[in-house]
């Protein structure tokens, strides 16, 4: 059932990596600037106003000068769809990749964050490699690229649990409610949160992560699903913590939910917290 | 916010003027010090070494910024989570640091080292790295340049926008604050 072949220039992926780190750190997605905008007209404390101000004139500088939205310009995640009729030319995908985010933090003037072996070699690697770079092969001949630069200080206070099926969606809910009250101020709310339910340990991270490329908005298609994305949200912008954790209604701009089938003896559960500086973009090849 | 006009480094008698919520404009010297140069800071008190300024009144922003692109003194410069400082943070206070800059929530031993030292903990917008980096005027490294983002860098900074988290008094914005727009 395969179509016609089609190839891909591997420079071409190289400078759409690039292109898509830079843009990503610099200019912030109209759909989290937009929701900027609605919270200031329904954010009841003052503080809670001005931060929304301040986020507001920050874009407008990060872009207008081209600078980074937030000096944490990230571990470089990569999402890559592959249409199975696609071949590459010019070398190696992973290879091209990495040189795309290497030209891209040494070029774009973005901060270099990551150190080489985790736990006993504490110096720089450079240029921000290696990117994260998750893979799927799709139906068709083309590339969709989408890069997420993932910023520290809300990956640190994202949790990942193996609940039991007794513990239901209610369980889950306190899980995720319970982790962005003690995320407390440390992740820059105002936050999305990305919610990964079943799959195993691993895949319910990796959902988790990937229901942060929605935009603000966006429901899961499953309205039962839609419906706990709604309910959770309020529920945590009742907990009070507000923009910049100074006090306030918005503590987060949205909440998403990715799930998948589960073991019968499985509940897996991921919270994956996004700051306000919620960075990706996309194209497609 | 951004009422209180503050001048960098700082006295006691300006601590105990700040109260948390207050919005301050910070200007003058402050230090630039994350994870790694807090360790090699504490590394130096230990062994009876220097420090790389005079930590006397000093203010100790926790920031990593990007490069400084042509054009500018320095790159996007927002604060980073402080409580990954925390356990060096009592230590710099016993010698004369008096102010911090950061965001997220200070340990119990912090916020009682603030109180018995005279300091204060003020929050920067996280995220808001673009606009703040318009309030550094000047930027040069001084100390661990090994260390890239993570070096130690003398700023000069004008009207730094700024919000008192804890006070001398042993006051906290965030659990006040949230504390008021808790609806549950």
């Amino acid at each position: 059932m395969g179509g016609k072949p089609r190839t891909v220039d591997l420079q071409e992926v190289k400078k759409a990596v690039k292109s898509l780190s830079i843009s990503a750190c610099t200019d912030l997605n109209r759909d989290v600037e937009e929701s900027f905008k609605r919270a200031i007209e329904k954010e009841e404390s003052p503080v809670g106003r001005a931060i929304f101000e301040q986020l507001l004139k920050n874009a407008d500088i990060a872009r207008q000068q081209s600078i980074p939205i937030c000096q944490d310009t990230g571990f470089t995640v990569v999402f890559l769809e592959i249409g199975q009729d696609v071949s590459f030319s010019g070398g190696y995908l992973g290879d091209a990749i990495s040189e795309g985010v290497s030209e891209a933090y040494k070029e774009g003037y973005l901060r270099k964050s990551i150190v080489k072996n985790a736990y006993t070699n504490p110096e720089n690697t450079g240029d921000n490699t290696p990117p994260i770079v998750h893979t799927r092969i799709v139906p068709g001949d083309r590339v969709k690229i989408t890069v997420l630069p993932k910023g520290g200080g809300s990956e640190n206070m994202s949790r990942i649990k193996m609940m039991k099926p007794a513990d239901g969606m209610e369980g889950v809910r306190d899980f995720v409610v319970e982790t962005v009250r003690g995320a407390g101020a440390n992740p820059c709310p105002p936050i999305l949160v990305g919610v990964g339910l079943g799959g195993t340990f691993d895949y319910v991270a990796y959902l988790a992560k990937k229901s942060l490329l929605r935009e603000i908005g966006e429901r899961n298609p499953d309205p039962e699903l839609a419906r706990y994305e709604v309910e959770w949200l309020e529920t945590i912008n009742r907990l009070g913590i507000g923009p910049a954790g100074l006090g306030g209604r918005f503590t987060a701009l949205d909440l998403f939910i990715e799930a998948f089938p589960r073991h019968i003896a499985s509940y897996p559960a991921a919270v994956n917290i996004q700051c306000h500086a919620a960075r990706s973009k996309t194209h497609t090849l | 916010m951004g009422d209180k006009k503050v001048e960098a480094p700082l006295t006691a008698e300006t601590v105990k003027n700040l109260k948390a919520g207050d919005g301050v404009l910070l200007s003058g010297v402050i230090y630039t010090a994350r994870d790694a140069a807090h360790k090699r800071l504490v590394d130096l008190i230990d062994k009876g070494g220097q420090l790389p300024f005079d930590p006397e009144g000093s203010v100790i922003y926790y920031v990593g910024p990007s490069p400084a692109p042509p054009g500018h003194v320095i790159g996007a410069a927002g604060p980073t989570t402080s409580c990954r400082m925390d356990s060096y943070t009592p230590l710099l206070l016993k010698h004369g640091v008096k102010g911090m800059i950061g965001k997220g929530q200070r340990s119990a031993e912090v916020k009682r080292a603030i109180q018995e030292y005279t300091a204060v903990y003020f929050g920067a917008t996280g995220g808001a790295a673009a606009l703040i980096s318009g309030a550094i005027v000047e930027a040069k490294m001084i100390a661990f340049d090994d260390l890239g983002t993570e070096a130690v860098r003398r700023l000069v900074v004008k009207e730094m926008p700024l919000v008192v988290i804890n006070d001398c008094y042993g006051r906290d914005l965030y659990i006040e604050g949230k504390r008021k727009w808790s609806r549950e």
